[in-house]
């Protein structure tokens, strides 16, 4: 309890939790075999009579989802419940067909597990999960302004969520960013969601409320859909200072459902609980409940892919940085790479392939994006690739500058060459490390600069950089600058 | 009326083995099927609608198919009706309500599709209670169906035009739905085979849903071989309904049994001095038969069954004011123009599209799944129906089957228990227990009182429908 006076804001501590909806990645709906991928698809044309809701429709569970969901427990560190089943939860509204959403209440598939949130200055936090239910989406309703009419889009009705709620155990916005950050990552390296923010794959819900006491909470506002990391972080702070200055003026908050206005920076009212449903959940009798036996949890448990936790202790010995390795691992989520693989496997060169996947890879994955190409690059041409510049840098035959325009066209091009040192020496990229051939250069560039020299013999030493400018430009950048510099020296002295 | 000593059409077995061999014509079944409808039908109120152009083409489809030398299927071109609530092509499936009226569905029913499959014909809907709310019929927003042995009298419900299309032989069999004796209590009342098989057994996918865990579908026909070759086509597994179980059995047809050494179990609470004591009387006689016969015959008493109504009519109202929850105007459905705000047009769009027992079993649904009466009345509901099963679990351990009445009495008047929902819902009394266990059950002809017929219910251990058929089919041999 001491330690959380550290969280104190103007006398309040603050407390968050979050409930985030992950979109199962699945080929087709929760209860219907119908396309799944909405993306781009014109309204209502991945639609069957089961999310249509007619008469006689059936939902039958999506195995994968099931399976997706089971993966998700391991990922927040738990294992599935044995047992669990659905329940209807009832209201009225145009985009949800059947007047009920298919949601699990009082046994999820996912009770408990903790997962340890890295913030941004190193340090590590466990929260705790206080559980996961699979639920269906509902439809995407827009209401055209000044129209007497809205529309309804049922090709999201039926996608398959499964929404993870936390503990209240967070006390700031970063916490709160770097919880949500850290469950990206892992429904990210389970397998389990595409995770695509900008498509709403993971969709946030703020829980935030402000307390003189720390024993005792205050009223919370839920501030729901946000999309992005920052607008967590945002949200949250701007929940915290208005609850903060309500307070202070002496009136109360207000437990409601808040929206976030991203171009206003602000959260605004949506409806009050007052407004609140009587949901009359109960059992669905079209699901018969779910069973998983202990052979079915294990398979999943022993396939499971390497998590972020994993991933950062094995960077972490291969010797990379924390801040390397959490840029490694955001990155390779981006770009659903292979490139932690390779990183792994060759310990002596981690720290420069390191260097290069942050400084040369990733940028030139974002920019073939914005060109609408994507670059295919396999494990075993990339560390064929990464190794040959290497080797090649090592042995002082590329300027730091051309392994990584080497490194650049090799990533880039569709056909990898037999021999890439033959390769790199045609496009002119390897160095002369031959005394005697930067010694004929330099002779000629001082018989051409004698001002320069007599400069240097009086003492202005930076003139050396002009002349080794001069053999770089002759040689076209070929030569090695230390070499030729320490040549100059010589010459000179 | 009814004239037992003319029989229309043969068993459904040679039926399909004279199309198959060209004796018959598919044709030829369907026209004489269309005829009857139109030639009787306008007393018996039976029939809501007509598939006539569709199922004309079908069994052309059929006869050409044969023409070509090849089978098609064990029930080529056998005409059937289904209940309106079964989603159909070719016509509009409306489940006798005002809500669907015009609806016509872009997909069919399981049971259809498979029927179809093995070349049955459907002609036509069946009148039913609006969304099989009822017992009589009479709460159809669409007409009230006669009973074919008395038009002063009602068929029976929720599948009443079935029960009634099947007595009348319009068709060789009918398909109805059972939700707490749909299919069995108008079948006793009209004289037919009332088959509800075990819960899961035949797909429930575009069937109009009333209560998802009660809801059954069968056969309604003139023998027990015939529901057990629709039956045996119906059953089994569908990748659209997720609570469709496993078969118990290779074929539910030509089950070989005797009832020599049969244990049989009486159920004592389901006769009281409520009964008709001439429909009693009846049902007794016919048990003695089978005990005469070498079955071992004991009265058994099932405490627990005295609250299945009650258990009934929570649950399945909670059930169904879910189900029905779809219909909101917005769709497909019955669609109230005139309105300001989005409340207001779910409000009138129910209110006209309801009738009053859908209504007021919404309204009992809704209050009993409410927070603050949950506990009280849903589950309490289930574990009371959780103790039901497992008596019958127990009672199954030393019985092969139970017997005992399908109603209280014979089919009543109409317009008898129309003012009385209470008195209505007693009808069920002797049939909801075996909806709320899952278990087999069937309804067939035992004999008459004052020229209306009477039922026999018999009772199997749940995926026993074999064995249920079997026992049915030897007391139907000892009582021609």
């Amino acid at each position: 309890m001491s330690d959380i006076k550290k969280y104190l804001v103007d006398g309040y501590i603050p407390t968050i939790g979050i409930e985030c909806h992950v979109q199962l990645k699945t080929n087709t709906k929760l209860f219907a075999p119908v396309s799944n991928d909405a993306k781009g698809a014109e309204p209502n044309t991945l639609v069957s009579h089961i999310c249509f809701g007619l008469p006689g429709a059936l939902p039958v569970l999506n195995k994968e989802a099931l399976k997706l969901s089971a993966k998700a427990a391991f990922a927040l560190g738990t294992s599935p419940q044995k047992f669990s089943k659905f329940d209807r939860k009832h209201y009225f509204y145009p985009d949800l067909p059947k007047g009920y959403q298919i949601s699990q209440f009082d046994e999820p598939i996912i009770i408990g597990g903790q997962i340890k949130v890295q913030n941004d200055d190193g340090t590590t936090k466990t929260i705790n999960i206080t559980r996961a239910h699979i639920e269906e989406d509902a439809g995407k309703s827009t209401h055209p302004a000044n129209e007497a009419y809205s529309l309804v889009d049922l090709n999201r009705a039926g996608t398959p969520l499964l929404e993870i709620v936390s503990e209240p155990e967070m006390h700031n916005a970063k916490e709160a960013k770097a919880f949500a950050k850290e469950l990206w990552l892992r429904m990210k390296y389970s397998g389990v969601s595409d995770v695509d923010l900008y498509h709403g794959n993971m969709r946030f819900d703020v829980n935030v409320s402000v307390s003189k006491n720390p024993e005792k909470m205050g009223i919370r506002s839920e501030t729901k859909n946000l999309n992005s990391f920052k607008s967590v972080e945002k949200a949250v702070d701007y929940e915290i200072n208005r609850q903060i200055k309500l307070l202070e003026k002496g009136d109360t908050v207000v437990q409601e459902t808040r929206g976030w206005l991203d171009d206003k920076q602000k959260t605004v009212s949506q409806r009050s609980k007052e407004d609140a449903h009587d949901y009359r959940y109960f059992p669905d009798p079209d699901i018969p409940p779910i069973l998983l036996t202990d052979e079915y949890i294990k398979d999943i448990e022993d396939n499971l892919p390497i998590m972020p936790s994993e991933w950062r202790s094995k960077l972490s010995h291969v010797g990379l940085d924390n801040q390397t390795i959490e840029i490694l691992l955001e990155s390779n989520v981006e770009f659903e790479s292979d490139f932690l693989e390779m990183l792994i496997n060759n310990k002596s060169n981690a720290k420069q392939f390191a260097n290069w996947i942050v400084n040369i890879e990733v940028p030139l994955l974002r920019e073939t994006i914005d060109e609408k190409k994507t670059i295919e690059i396999n494990n075993n041409s990339r560390q064929k690739i990464y190794k040959s510049v290497d080797e090649l840098y090592r042995a002082n035959k590329l300027s730091s500058n051309n392994a990584k325009n080497l490194l650049t066209k090799l990533l880039r091009s569709e056909e990898l060459p037999n021999n890439i040192t033959d390769y790199a020496e045609k496009q002119g990229y390897i160095q002369i490390s031959d005394t005697s051939d930067i010694e004929k250069a330099v002779e000629k560039v001082m018989a051409d600069n004698p001002k320069a020299v007599e400069d240097i013999k009086k003492g202005e030493l930076k003139v050396i950089g002009f002349l080794v400018g001069q053999v770089m430009k002759a040689s076209k950048g070929k030569a090695n600058p230390a070499m030729t510099q320490e040549i100059i020296r010589k010459k000179i002295k | 009326m009814v004239d037992k000593n003319t029989k229309v059409w043969e068993s459904i077995y040679d039926i399909a083995n004279k199309v198959n061999n060209s004796e018959l014509k598919a044709v030829d079944n369907v026209n004489k099927s269309l005829t009857r409808i139109n030639d009787l039908d306008g007393e018996y109120n039976a029939i809501v609608s007509l598939i006539k152009d569709r199922a004309l083409s079908k069994a052309q489809e059929i006869d050409k198919k044969i023409s070509e030398g090849k089978n098609a299927g064990r029930l080529a071109g056998v005409p059937f009706i289904a209940k309106d609530n079964f989603l159909t092509f070719g016509s509009e499936s409306t489940a006798s309500s005002n809500m669907l009226k015009g609806f016509k569905s872009p997909y069919q029913s399981t049971a259809i599709e498979k029927l179809e499959a093995e070349g049955a014909i459907c002609v036509g809907k069946a009148n039913l209670d609006a969304f099989a709310h009822g017992g009589s019929t009479e709460n159809s927003d669409i007409k009230v169906t006669k009973n074919p042995h008395d038009t002063t009298r009602v068929p029976g419900g929720s599948s009443g035009g079935s029960a009634a299309s099947t007595a009348l032989q319009y068709t060789p069999f009918a398909l109805g739905t059972d939700t707490g004796g749909s299919i069995r209590q108008p079948a006793s009342f009209c004289g037919v085979v009332g088959l509800k098989p075990t819960y899961g057994l035949v797909s429930r996918s575009g069937v109009v849903a009333m209560a998802s865990s009660t809801d059954v579908i069968g056969p309604l026909t003139n023998t027990v071989d015939d529901a057990a070759l629709v039956l045996d086509v119906m059953a089994g597994p569908d990748t659209l309904d997720g609570t469709t179980i496993k078969r118990d059995t290779e074929s539910y047809d030509n089950t070989k049994l005797t009832l020599k050494n049969k244990k049989i179990g009486v159920i004592k609470e389901y006769f009281n001095s409520d009964n008709d004591s001439e429909a009693q009387k009846i049902v007794n006689e016919s048990i003695n038969l089978l005990a005469k016969n070498g079955a071992v015959v004991e009265e058994v008493s099932l405490p627990t069954l005295k609250l299945a109504l009650a258990v009934y009519y929570i649950i399945v109202p909670a059930e169904l004011s879910s189900n029905l929850s779809r219909h909101d105007g917005q769709r497909y459905e019955y669609s109230e123009r005139n309105f300001k705000t989005l409340e207001e047009s779910y409000t009138k769009s129910r209110t006209v599209g309801f009738g009053e027992e859908a209504k007021r079993r919404i309204m009992i649904g809704t209050h009993v799944l409410s927070s603050g009466y949950y506990d009280a009345y849903y589950k309490k509901a289930q574990i009371v129906r959780t103790k039901i099963i497992n008596e019958f679990n127990q009672v199954f351990k030393k019985y092969d089957c139970l017997v005992g009445p399908v109603t209280p009495s014979t089919a009543f008047k109409i317009g008898e228990n129309v003012d009385n929902p209470l008195h209505m819902y007693m009808q069920d009394i002797m049939t909801v227990s075996s909806n709320l266990a899952g278990i087999p059950s069937i309804s067939v002809p035992c004999g008459e009182v004052d020229n209306l017929p009477v039922g026999l219910q018999i009772i199997c251990q749940q995926n026993k429908d074999s064995e249920l058929l079997g026992i049915a089919k030897l007391f139907e041999d000892l009582n021609k």
